[in-house]
């Protein structure tokens, strides 16, 4: 239990530490340590906690870290007031670094944004943010949240429906995340998924 | 101080889907009502907190909430921010426990999971356009992303990396000239 907190604590430490490029790109970290590398919970529950997190109020980040604390604590067996405690830990270690950050340097990034070490830095960090939302959306078209030919051919074809729905509902006609998610929920339920 | 709070508990509560949403309502609610900083510094705000790592709408809080009362107000905007998250999560996950063996649930999210793939692909257009990926630079974010979905390497690795890579390319560069 001890050794879960500590590891949650750090995770989200490292995360709030290196988590450039805002809560897309976080999400990919957050995958990366608490799905692939820890274990503490399945790509699809992983998936499950962004699409709440995209339909609730507050930043993505925090909703995120907020809702993993609680299910690597709950997965593990432990009782619902273990996994509040679990997501105390990952919002406040995920916010400490921005914190001990923005009164540190905030003031010198301000007055040296410009500097070419800065913007060399920079030109290398923003490309690679791209690719790690790139890697998290690869990650996630698995069969967890896809089924697959071979598994369930009906699941599979409705899923990548589903998919390219609310990729084109979004990109051409603007629908908000939320309408998206609501919507393709229900034809979930109707369609028997 | 009460003031600091509640302003960033009502930012944090009326923004959904995410830091970028929240940028208009920032905006009215700390330059138009409050005045507490200037549209400038607001924009020059938006600009470091994009290039500091962690969370923009924390960042920013933390940073005006210092601006007004220091570390106590950094503290509290802080707190304002992620509190409306931390309640409605909490919540739902309480809930949820309940009901997630729920057949109607699993299809419901059966619905849903693809369509969360899709919603977080389109943000790596929109960010590739902001990062000016050109046809000189455009291997990095395929090499990363191919070292991270197939080799499983770390997202945080390749962060340091790419830091350290730019930061050694501009000073090559720089020595070359």
């Amino acid at each position: 239990m001890l050794l879960l907190l500590t590891q949650l604590f750090w995770t989200f430490f490292l995360i709030g530490l290196f988590g450039f490029g805002g809560g897309y790109a976080m999400l990919s970290m957050i995958q990366g340590e608490v799905v692939e590398h820890y274990h503490w919970m399945s790509m699809g529950q992983f998936t499950d906690i962004v699409a709440v997190s995209q339909s609730t109020p507050g930043p993505i980040g925090i909703n995120s870290a907020t809702y993993v604390g609680y299910t690597a604590l709950a997965n593990a067996g432990y009782e619902p007031y273990w996994g509040i405690l679990g997501s105390f830990l990952a919002t406040f270690a995920v916010v400490l670094p921005s914190f001990i950050l923005m009164l540190l340097i905030s003031r010198f990034l301000l007055k040296y944004r410009n500097h070419p070490a800065v913007e060399s830095v920079f030109s290398g960090l923003r490309p690679a943010v791209v690719g790690l939302l790139l890697a998290a959306s690869l990650l996630l078209m698995n069969s967890e949240n896809f089924s697959s030919m071979s598994e369930n051919p009906w699941r599979y074809c409705l899923s990548l429906l589903i998919f390219a729905f609310a990729f084109i509902g979004q990109k051409v006609y603007r629908l908000g995340p939320i309408l998206i998610i609501m919507l393709c929920g229900v034809a979930g339920i109707v369609l028997g998924l | 101080m009460f003031e600091l709070f509640k302003t960033f508990f009502q930012i944090g509560f009326f923004t959904i889907g995410g830091g970028y949403a929240m940028i208009p309502l920032i905006e009215q609610k700390v330059v138009d009502e409050k005045a507490w900083v200037s549209k400038e510094e607001l924009l020059d705000l938006i600009a470091v907190a994009q290039s500091c790592p962690g969370i923009f709408a924390v960042n920013i809080s933390i940073f005006i909430g210092q601006k007004r009362l220091g570390g106590r107000g950094a503290l509290v905007s802080a707190i304002g921010t992620c509190l409306p998250s931390f309640v409605c999560i909490l919540a739902i996950a309480l809930v949820f426990q309940q009901f997630r063996e729920n057949v109607w649930v699993e299809h419901f999210f059966r619905g849903i999971r693809p369509a969360v793939v899709a919603l977080i692909l389109l943000p790596v257009f929109r960010m590739a356009k902001s990062a000016k990926i050109t046809r000189s630079n455009v291997w990095i974010p395929i090499v990363s992303a191919f070292l991270i979905w197939k080799l499983g390497v770390s997202p945080i690795f390749i962060v340091l990396a790419a830091g350290i890579a730019g930061y050694a390319y501009g000073q090559y560069l720089k020595s070359e000239e």
